[in-house]
């Protein structure tokens, strides 16, 4: 990891607990960086039982060969039995080049890890066909066994303040010439649609909302709950919302408290976006939308209606709870 | 002058890929064969460089013998050539061993005429993985770009291209050195319709094919035998458990509803 770390580097090391306490081996956690070592701390806290530090100015901005050439040559002095990264975009550039690099396998996209008791093989569950199909993949005679991890699908592990570990210093030698590319500029996206991977609540709007306009309805009842909007393709093509707004395959993957579902039908790759919220609400007027298949409470009827109803509603009892 | 590979797969359109719940098999059957989208991105952003810097686009897609279709396809948009990878023994490959025949091609086609830039979609829309980019990038030692959302110039002189990158909540804007391999995202580029004269010398092109034996390549590394993943078993995503579905007018609904969230302080004052 470089600069911020990203959550979900928190929640491996949560799966990497588990998954080190069946094979009874030790955790480590990987910091990759410049001024990074303060973060170790942090991997402590979350679970870590040793953290492996390499700083190096080359290391500063990310750049695949440099990053690539310091993972692959701690794996082959510590030689891990598995090694997980996050699937964000920078941990899906970097596995593909260390799992090459390393001859081994790499599964993709993983929403369950497993071990074997019999084997101490690593199962590693991904959705793949767009989400369509699941398949549970083996990498049975190569080491390690590398796996990336979708953000927001292993849950956060509790932070164990003052939590210690051991911190091992690792020099290589990396030269500026070999990283192959100069970053030259980092343009921040902004917009609230930047945090809807981490909103605890998402109000998300499809075709069936039938306007821009009808978009306020949904902004309120949002504002109410200090939610975030969220949208269907069908939203974003319609022109109703900016695409970062779009969840599902093609999307974001958002794992809130709760997720509304407004005017939009459930297809299956709108669902693997947000079939991990803790309490799912859908709101359409057909009765047969797939949606309500997965939805923990449904409301049958035209959303015009049920949602200023609800906004109202959480208006009322939200008031009324805090006198 | 760019020498460009553009690497193509075809692929079920997954919208409609299913699994049979009994047997736990794919229904493929009548599913349509489709080239990948984000690789149509990638030819379009290979042959929009030729226009403005002159070379020559090669498409390359391991597949078996209907793989062709997509190849037909680049070349409707504007590749020069097109070449097919198809071998029984190339079958079952994961994706360091597809990431391991590909590389072998893009090789052959160095030795005739130095490769500046290969392309590759993001992902592909079945396997899903994002990893044989990478995969290629890494063999042949070139600079890895991936989720390029943009491609602001090409310096033949200097030999470095400068690309803009798609991030979660971010853009970035990076120089390579060529030889690259760029992976693209769909908002690189608007698809054009191929022209009917195109179309016509598309369907009439002759396909190269390349069998094993036309690549310089360890046969303990491809196919099943040289992939060390490997597909356990494959299951229908678990549907959610049930939920309950709230009757009564709109305003009673939501009086219902509310109150669940409320009191079970899932929905709490913020
Ligand atoms: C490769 C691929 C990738 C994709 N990626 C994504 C993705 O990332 N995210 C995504 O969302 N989709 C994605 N899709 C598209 C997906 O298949 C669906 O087409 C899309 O999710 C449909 O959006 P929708 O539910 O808003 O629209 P529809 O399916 O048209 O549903 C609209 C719903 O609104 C209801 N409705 C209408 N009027 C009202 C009303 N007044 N009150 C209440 N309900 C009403 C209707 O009953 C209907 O159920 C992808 C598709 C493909 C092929
Ligand atoms: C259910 C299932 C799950 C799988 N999971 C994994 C896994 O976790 N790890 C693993 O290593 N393998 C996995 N595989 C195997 C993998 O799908 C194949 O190796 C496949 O050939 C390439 O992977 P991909 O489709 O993910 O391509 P991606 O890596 O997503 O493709 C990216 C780009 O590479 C290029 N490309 C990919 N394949 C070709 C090709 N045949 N010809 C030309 N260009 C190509 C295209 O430009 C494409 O846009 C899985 C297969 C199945 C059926």
């Amino acid at each position: 990891m470089a600069g911020e770390p990203a959550p979900v580097s928190w929640e491996l090391l949560g799966a990497g607990r588990q998954l080190a306490g069946a094979l009874k081996v030790e955790l480590a956690g990987v910091l990759l960086g410049q001024g990074v070592e303060g973060l170790a701390n942090e991997a402590w806290a979350y679970g870590a039982d040793r953290v492996y530090l390499v700083e190096d100015p080359v290391l500063g901005p990310y750049r695949t060969a440099p990053y690539a050439r310091a993972l692959v040559e701690l794996v082959q002095r510590y030689r891990p039995e598995i090694l997980l990264l996050g699937a964000t975009s920078m941990g899906r550039d970097l596995s593909g080049a260390v799992a090459t690099a390393l001859g081994t396998g790499l599964t993709a996209d993983c929403t369950a890890l497993n071990i074997d008791p019999a084997t101490r093989l690593l199962e590693q569950t991904r959705p793949a066909f767009g989400g369509n199909v699941m398949a549970t993949i083996l990498c049975q005679r190569h080491r390690p066994q590398m796996a990336t991890v979708r953000p927001r699908v292993m849950p956060l592990p509790p932070r164990q303040e003052g939590r210690q570990g051991e911190l091992v210093r690792v020099g290589i030698d990396l030269k500026e010439e070999e990283a192959l590319a100069t970053v030259l500029e980092v343009i921040e996206e902004k917009g609230k649609a930047v945090y809807l991977d981490r909103a605890e609540i998402v109000v998300a709007g499809g075709r069936g909302l039938g306007s821009r306009e009808n978009l306020r309805l949904l902004e309120e009842l949002a504002g109410v709950l200090g939610g975030t909007l969220g949208a269907s393709r069908a939203a974003v093509e319609a022109g109703w919302l900016p695409p970062e707004y779009q969840v599902g395959q093609t999307g974001i993957t958002v794992r809130p408290k709760v997720y509304f579902a407004i005017g939009i039908s459930g297809a299956i790759q709108h669902l693997v976006g947000m079939q991990n919220a803790d309490v799912i609400v859908a709101i359409n007027k057909d009765p047969e939308a797939p949606i309500f298949k997965v939805a923990t409470y449904g409301i049958v009827g035209d959303f015009l209606e049920v949602v200023p109803a609800l906004t109202e509603e959480f208006r009322r009892q939200l008031a009324a709870r805090s006198t | 002058m760019l020498q460009m590979v553009v690497c193509v797969k075809q692929v079920p359109d997954t919208a409609e890929v299913r699994i049979n719940p009994r047997t736990n098999t794919l229904v493929r059957a009548g599913v349509p064969a489709i080239l990948n989208p984000y690789d149509a991105h990638a030819v379009e952003a290979a042959v929009q460089l030729k226009e403005k810097y002159g070379g020559q686009v090669t498409a390359l897609s391991m597949g078996p013998p209907q793989a062709e279709e997509v190849l037909r396809r680049a070349l409707g948009m504007g590749a020069d050539r097109a070449i097919l990878l198809s071998d029984r023994a190339f079958a079952g490959s994961d994706t360091l061993a597809t990431s391991y025949i590909l590389a072998a091609a893009i090789r052959a086609i160095d030795r005739e005429t130095p490769v500046d830039l290969v392309f590759c979609g993001k992902q592909a829309i079945d396997g899903d993985t994002a990893q044989v980019g990478p995969g290629i990038a890494a063999r042949l030692g070139f600079t890895q770009l991936t989720y390029v959302m943009a491609i602001d110039g090409v310096d033949l002189e200097k030999r470095q291209i400068q690309v803009q990158r798609k991030l979660e909540d971010k853009r970035e804007v990076i120089r390579g050195r060529l030889p690259a391999l760029l992976t693209v995202v769909k908002d690189l580029n608007e698809l054009r319709y191929a022209s009917l004269p195109a179309l016509i010398r598309a369907a009439r092109a002759t396909i190269t094919t390349w069998s094993k034996d036309d690549l310089d390549l360890d046969p303990a590394s491809i196919g099943l035998k040289g992939s060390p993943t490997s597909v356990r078993r494959i299951f229908a995503p678990p549907a959610r458990p049930g939920g309950e579905l709230i009757p009564g007018e709109p305003r009673q609904a939501a009086a219902i509803l509310v109150a669940k969230l409320v009191q079970t302080k899932i929905i709490a004052d913020k």
